[in-house]
């Protein structure tokens, strides 16, 4: 769990997102509906983002799970949390863990996503102050600093 | 968050008995004072309420008061920057401290875009009065003339003959406690003078945002907290007939409180909660509902008296019946929006926990701190005093958390355990027993001169509201009411509500109107708009849309499934125009292709929030004008999940341009609800335009066809 390995002992089946929560602390990651449609509870699987609701914590057992908390190093944003912070791609700011685990995840598979893509990848993610036209100049501006690498330094 | 505890909240105390120094140490002290609310308009009735204060401390940092919140419309961002214009101090240096009950001046609540108008006014004002005792202080340290004294970025310096000397503002303070109350002829910067505001600026909060560092009510858990849980009615209207808490009081750790209406458990985890709440044996008698499918017969067979919250319209002027019996064209129609939901990204959420007996604080997502410590005082019997409301960081409202009783459900649990008590809703209980926008009737009745002059209009809303009912037309003849309804659904607050029906209503007429004149729809407009500021604003957008008037009469065309549209609006003194393009599809699949939004609510104040808050306020209309919809029977909700019910994605936003008309010369208004209240009938009437369909009722296409 963000580079550091944690015991817990649990049901196979709780779901990722209330060991997070509930167990850890890491509250970061967004409880929004329970049912995978709003994406507020997205953290990466292995470099990949799935939705923590709907993963049980047995899925992750061994694997690298890297959450909202787990981007920045110290105060040293990663470029996709600079990204929206640049572009005040932010309101109520509920939905926007969700919405950076899902543009990183993206960048690394695919560093110069054009726009189609970049609505496919999110159109996941709420937001109901419906700040989709910041978040996708943010996306964009990620793009555009990205050296192409992903979350675990490996170039595509 | 809270830091110490004063015996007296400041709103309860005259704005020179405050403990201000105690509470932030020494400095300098400016405030205005709470207002009377007048006979009519908001607060009537009510306690002074509004004013605001401002601390500036020996550290030279300013700290500055207000009652109401932000739950994400960018007001912290927005008002921040006022105080730092008037004390002509970075941004950096100011912190603001919004809602909390202990420090903050009484206010009703953050609806009805009262944070430009009221609050934003008072900050200035209290800013106002700290420089100008700053300049007098200043003067008297430095000897020279306060003409001589000039404020920049937290240092006083003098200008003019002799050597240049300067303090800073801590220095200034230092030692002193000092309270000025501004006066009647405290004067804040003119718009034109600004510095800081109405210029370019970041959003406040980033870093915490984007590193998941910011804490919501949702994500508190102080040690000890327990899991609540409420036994809410399977349908609206069930009552309650016995309630055994036995089963679930059995269970180790279990906590199970009956009171009053209501009944909820607490468990130190969320399953245990669950599996208790499972447990309770209640008993309810269902009450006859009816579904949507009979909802409008229904709602005109229902009228009820105004509540409080609903304000109502009567507005009469001329003759109507008799200008719509001689009026050589006449047209009629009613036109509908459905009960939609807020589905705000945080769900309800409260936090309730006794510091000592008889002193509750409670954190809450939410919209109306002082009317939540108002009920918890009087559920709990105790002084307000002895409670604390406080508002963290709220996942949004739009106007969906105006409610205080999960906060006295959570107090109440919180007593009974003897430990902290956290209620979070899952969405689906947030669909169904949070509360609504209203569902609205609305009959319309225009007649017309044979060259299209319109001289008569009566207006009769149901259940919509009052706002936007009145008409920014020039007619001579005038009758326009709305009755309340007993709602089978729970009702109240929603960004822009009655605005959104009652515009939907006007402009889709009058475009039907202009249709039937073949008239062009802006020219139509312009020729009747009573309001330059509104054609201004209509202008605008017209030219950024390129538009041209429709070829030939409208309605006699033969439609080509691409269409324009356009519509105006004017409410809470901000002016929108929205133009909207479409494409209905072979298929009749209907695309949003363009929009076109203007707007004007007097000087700017933080432009890139205004236009996110324009560009947001659209995509949330666009939900309501095509899909939103909430599905009932029995008094049951059916689509209570998200999986169900429809809001808009990534994929349903279009090309958004704004179009922001600056007034430095006019005071600054609201802008988070009337820019949504022209594009459900400027979609409307591009459909009109595209097919020669005319569609009165919304959501316009639930199942994103056009029938």
């Amino acid at each position: 769990m963000n580079g550091t390995a944690h015991a817990v002992s649990l049901d196979r089946d709780r779901s990722l997102l209330y060991v997070l929560r509930e167990e850890l602390g890491l509250t970061g990651t967004k409880y929004g509906c329970g049912e995978g449609e709003c994406g507020a509870c997205k953290v990466l699987l292995d470099g990949v983002a799935v939705r923590a609701c709907k993963t049980p914590i047995g899925e992750a057992v061994g694997h690298s799970v890297t959450t909202i908390e787990g981007l920045a190093t110290g105060d040293r944003l990663h470029p996709v949390q600079q990204a929206f912070v640049d572009a005040s791609a932010f309101q109520c700011g509920f939905c926007i863990p969700g919405m950076i685990i899902a543009t990183v995840s993206l960048l690394a598979q695919n560093p110069r996503p054009d726009e189609a893509e970049i609505r496919a990848a999110l159109d996941g993610n709420l937001c109901r102050c419906c700040g989709y036209v910041r978040i996708l100049e943010a996306v964009r501006m990620a793009s555009a600093l990205s050296p192409g690498r992903g979350p675990r330094g490996a170039t595509r | 968050m809270t830091g110490a505890t004063p015996t007296v909240p400041f709103d309860r105390l005259s704005p020179t008995e405050r403990p201000y120094f105690d509470r932030l140490g020494g400095g300098l002290v400016a405030v205005v004072a709470p207002q009377a609310p007048g006979p009519s308009g908001w607060g009537r009735g009510g306690p002074p309420h509004g004013g605001a204060w401002v601390h500036l401390g020996e550290d030279g940092k300013a700290r500055a008061f207000t009652g109401k919140a932000d739950v994400g419309q960018g007001t912290r961002t927005a008002l921040a920057l006022l105080v730092a214009e008037e004390l002509r101090l970075p941004l950096a240096a100011v912190e603001l401290t919004m809602g909390d009950t202990d420090v903050c001046p009484w206010d009703m609540g953050t609806f009805g875009s009262r944070s430009m108008p009221d609050a934003a006014q008072h900050l200035r004002r209290a800013g106002a009065a700290a420089r100008a005792a700053l300049v007098d202080l200043a003067a008297h340290a430095l000897g020279i003339v306060p003409d001589r004294v000039e404020l920049a970025d937290g240092t006083a310096r003098s200008r003019g003959p002799g050597p240049a000397r300067s303090m800073t503002y801590g220095d200034l303070v230092k030692g002193i406690r000092r309270v000025e109350v501004a006066s009647p002829s405290t004067e804040p910067l003119p718009p034109a003078e600004w510095q800081r505001a109405g210029h370019p600026s970041p959003s406040l909060g980033g870093f915490e945002i984007v590193t998941g560092a910011r804490k919501y009510t949702s994500d508190l858990h102080p040690p000890g907290m327990l899991y609540g849980k409420v036994l809410f009615p399977p349908s609206y209207g069930a009552k309650l007939v016995r309630v055994d808490l036995a089963r679930a009081r059995a269970m180790g750790g279990v906590t199970a409180v009956h009171e009053g209406e209501f009944v909820g458990v607490a468990a130190p985890n969320m399953f245990l909660a669950r599996a208790a709440l499972g447990s309770v044996d209640a008993v309810w008698e269902p009450s006859p509902q009816p579904s949507d499918k009979n909802i409008v017969p229904y709602l005109r067979a229902h009228p009820a008296e105004g509540e409080d919250f609903w304000d109502v319209v009567h507005h009469e002027t001329g003759d109507v019946a008799a200008a719509l019996a001689s009026a050589p064209v006449s047209l009629a129609a009613t036109y509908t929006t459905a009960y939609i939901a807020h589905v705000p990204m945080e769900t309800h959420a409260v936090l309730a926990a006794w510091d000592a007996p008889g002193r509750l604080t409670v954190w809450m997502g939410g919209q109306t701190p002082f009317r939540a410590r108002d009920a918890l005082s009087d559920a709990l019997g105790l002084p307000p005093s002895n409670v604390h409301v406080v508002i963290p960081p709220t996942g949004s409202g739009f106007g969906g958390k105006h409610a205080s009783e999960l906060a006295v459900g959570a107090a109440l649990l919180a007593k009974a355990a003897g430990q902290p008590v956290r209620i979070t809703l899952s969405r689906e209980e947030e669909f169904a027993h949070a509360y609504f926008r209203p569902m609205a009737v609305i009959d319309l009745r225009s007649g017309a001169e044979k060259d299209g002059t319109i001289t008569a209009w009566q207006f009769q809303d149901w259940n919509a509201g009052a706002a936007a009912a009145r008409i920014p037309y020039r007619v001579a003849n005038q009758k326009i009411g709305n009755q309340p309804v007993a709602s089978p659904l729970p009702q109240g607050s929603y960004r822009a509500l009655a605005a959104t029906a009652n515009n939907f209503a006007r402009e889709s007429h009058i475009d039907e109107l202009a249709a039937r004149f073949g008239a062009d729809p802006v020219d139509y407009r312009l020729r009747h708009l009573a309001d330059e500021r509104l054609a201004a604003v209509l202008r605008a957008v017209a030219e950024r849309a390129g538009w041209k008037a429709p070829r030939g009469r409208a309605g006699r065309r033969k439609p080509t499934g691409e269409g324009r549209g356009i519509a105006v609006g004017l409410e809470k003194e901000g002016r929108v125009a929205t133009f909207a393009e479409v494409r209905v599809r072979d298929d009749r699949r209907l695309e949003v292709a363009r929009i076109v939004t203007g707007f004007e609510c007097g000087a700017i104040v933080h432009p890139a929030n205004l236009k996110s808050q324009i560009e947001g306020g659209t995509i949330m209309a666009l939900g309501g004008a095509l899909f939103e919809s909430i599905r009932f029977e029995e008094g049951r909700i059916l689509n209570p999940r998200l999986s169900q019910y429809r809001v808009p994605r990534f994929r349903d936003v279009p090309p958004i341009e704004v179009v922001l008309l600056d007034r430095p010369d006019l005071p600054s208004q609201g802008g988070g609800e009337t820019p949504l209240i022209a594009v459900a009938p400027a979609i409307a009437n591009a459909i009109f335009d595209a097919t020669g369909r005319r569609l009165r009722s919304l959501p316009l296409v639930p199942d994103g066809t056009v029938p």
